[in-house]
């Protein structure tokens, strides 16, 4: 370690002057503490804060009362929570796979050499631009039983049409899934262009030369060099989904029927900032870390783990 | 092209090949990508049309055509007259709260962040990749998990519930993103150019100022689009740090269009979500590619 440090830091190109270690390149360290104080005080800090804290039976302020796992295993006894849980993850593996395969199509699309190559970009992406409130209220705009979709197409005269997916327990989630797939495949859609735009041109041409159709070419040997692409997607995409809150708050407030549409971010905001139980909260939002270490480590194993990064 | 190629080595050359445009696969091309583009351009068109409507129009008419007759007076009440709680002077409290907030904090945390990036690579010291991979892991942790602690932070520096706590709270959080954005710019920087000017006897800031900062305008733009289009769209952070009264736009409209009481005037609502969308969206529109460039960056260089 000391070694690598040792031979990127900038040589002084005066003769040797020698002073004390700690004080080379001072001013980048005094630069860097708005880093080092996020980095150790915030990041790092307030995670072993709530974690510890999550041990305690504090309600509406912090105690240090510790009652060891009471909080965890109320927590997984609340109907709440389990429901919470559930929705995140069906919401989760059908916008994970819906946005990946979405944006790749996309992308290979957009990779045709074809024209107005820019409009189309625009229009895809624009949604991303937006917040998730804005997008959220959109939707529930138009999926509105009385005047949207469903209401319109009744009008026609198909007056047996439902479509309403936001009033029944059953559908809110694919509600929910159409207005992120609006806002979210676009940003993919651009990740995997600039893939499909790093890969090299040769690659191409030999696989022409092989007579290896187009399809094929994507399925057997583009797909293949993209790894890093789609993991790095597919770590963004899932970080953002293990956060969303927003888009739930706008278009349903966690309902129909009370908690169809929970979510552990809601959940975990509820429970510290209204029903003044911080203990719930708090572990709560300790199971939302647990479940973002259980993607990112195995990720970040991967990418920096044998070779040395930066 | 592939397929256009294949083709023509099947049949072989039968002189000049008249360049046709229709081919099945261009309509099928060119047609799946206007279909989706109806899906993107459908909820922006719905806005427009709603907000332009009268209420007795939305009731009758249909969602998706335009208006018989053009009114503006939704866009007036939602920006002066709609209330939320006892205020009511409409969405332009919203919005005059998001500029201050993010004016201060797009400044602040891409000054921060670029000084980050340019120490990173330039000034490397003994654990400063060990902060910098903190970093990192921080901006996938879910913001939940240090919603807490730092309520208390701000409370005891009493700026709990102030503009400056959530000025704070966004460069904080905008710093990983923008670090690593402008630490890969920096990297592609050739390093003799740092090290003639170490030569000529510039030190850390007058390197940064005079080369560093002159020569990466474009990722200065980028984090400025990021950042003014992140921190204006965000929500629960402003629910979290600041009181009803200095509520960001977005918490606003969404008090506004999903409050409980008073009769649904939906039409007012969408001028009011319009008019919350309106500044990323101008943003974007004139930033064109360069958001596009900063967000592919940003995100598979890392």
């Amino acid at each position: 370690m000391s070694a690598t440090t040792e031979a990127a830091t900038p040589r002084t190109t005066s003769a040797a002057r020698p002073r004390p270690r700690w004080t080379r390149n001072i001013s980048a360290k005094i630069a860097a503490i708005p880093m080092i104080a996020t980095a150790l005080v915030i990041f790092l800090g307030g995670t072993i804060w709530t974690v510890v804290y999550s041990f305690t039976n504090s309600r509406l302020l912090p105690r240090t009362n510790f009652v060891g796992f009471d909080q965890y295993e109320r927590l997984w006894e609340t109907s709440r929570w389990l429901i919470s849980i559930q929705n995140l993850m069906f919401y989760g593996v059908m916008s994970l796979v819906f946005t990946v395969t979405m944006g790749f199509v996309l992308a290979v699309l957009m990779d045709q050499k074809i024209r107005f190559e820019d409009t189309f970009r625009t229009i895809m992406l624009y949604p991303f631009a937006l917040s998730f409130i804005v997008t959220g209220l959109v939707w529930q705009w138009i999926l509105n039983p009385q005047f949207g979709i469903q209401g319109v197409v009744r009008d026609m005269g198909w007056t047996s049409f439902t479509f309403d997916p936001l009033n029944n327990p059953q559908t809110v989630l694919y509600g929910l899934l159409i207005a992120g797939l609006w806002q979210g495949t676009g940003f993919v859609m651009c990740l995997m262009l600039a893939g499909l735009r790093g890969i090299d041109e040769d690659i191409w041409k030999a696989a022409r030369v092989d007579g290896i159709p187009t399809w094929k070419t994507y399925v057997v040997v583009i797909i293949p060099m993209m790894r890093p692409v789609f993991i790095t997607t597919l770590v963004i995409v899932a970080s953002g989904i293990i956060r969303l809150y927003d888009l739930v708050v706008a278009m349903t407030s966690g309902g129909p029927g009370g908690n169809a549409s929970q979510v552990p971010a809601m959940y975990v905001y509820d429970y510290m900032f209204q029903a003044q139980n911080l203990g719930q909260g708090f572990a709560a939002s300790t199971m939302m870390l647990l479940s973002v270490l259980i993607v990112l480590i195995p990720w970040a194993y991967l990418e920096f783990g044998g070779k040395k990064h930066g | 092209m592939a397929d256009v190629s294949m083709a023509a080595a099947m049949t072989g050359p039968r002189g000049a090949k008249p360049k046709k445009r229709l081919t099945g696969r261009n309509i099928m091309l060119y047609g799946t990508l206007l279909v989706v583009c109806l899906y993107y351009l459908l909820p922006l068109w719905v806005m427009v049309m709603t907000s332009l409507k009268g209420m007795p129009e939305v009731r009758m008419g249909n969602i998706f055509s335009p208006p018989v007759e053009i009114t503006f007076q939704p866009w007036v009440k939602a920006w002066a007259e709609a209330c939320t709680g006892l205020n009511c002077d409409g969405l332009s409290r919203g919005f005059w709260n998001s500029v201050v907030i993010t004016v201060p904090s797009v400044i602040l945390s891409i000054a921060i962040a670029s000084v980050n990036g340019y120490a990173l690579i330039n000034w490397k010291f003994k654990g400063s990749d060990v902060f910098f991979t903190i970093l990192i892991f921080g901006s996938f942790i879910p913001y939940q998990i240090m919603l807490y602690p730092i309520v208390i932070l701000l409370r005891e520096a009493g700026l709990y519930g102030s503009l400056w706590g959530l000025v704070l709270v966004h460069s904080v959080f905008g710093m990983p993103i923008l670090t690593l954005l402008f630490r890969n710019y920096f990297s592609s920087i050739p390093e003799e150019l740092f090290k003639a000017a170490r030569v000529d006897g510039a030190g850390f800031w007058g390197i940064y100022f005079r080369i560093m900062l002159p020569m990466s305008l474009p990722i200065f733009v980028v984090a400025l689009i990021l950042q003014v289009t992140g921190i204006w769209n965000d929500f629960l952070f402003g629910v979290v740090y600041t009181k009803p009264d200095l509520y960001p736009m977005t918490v606003q409209l969404n008090n506004i269009v999903n409050s409980v009481q008073g009769v649904k005037e939906y039409n007012v609502n969408m001028a009011a979500t319009l008019l919350t969308g309106l500044v990323p969206l101008v943003v974007y529109f004139v930033s064109g590619k360069l958001f596009v460039r900063g967000i592919a960056a940003g995100a598979v260089k890392g």
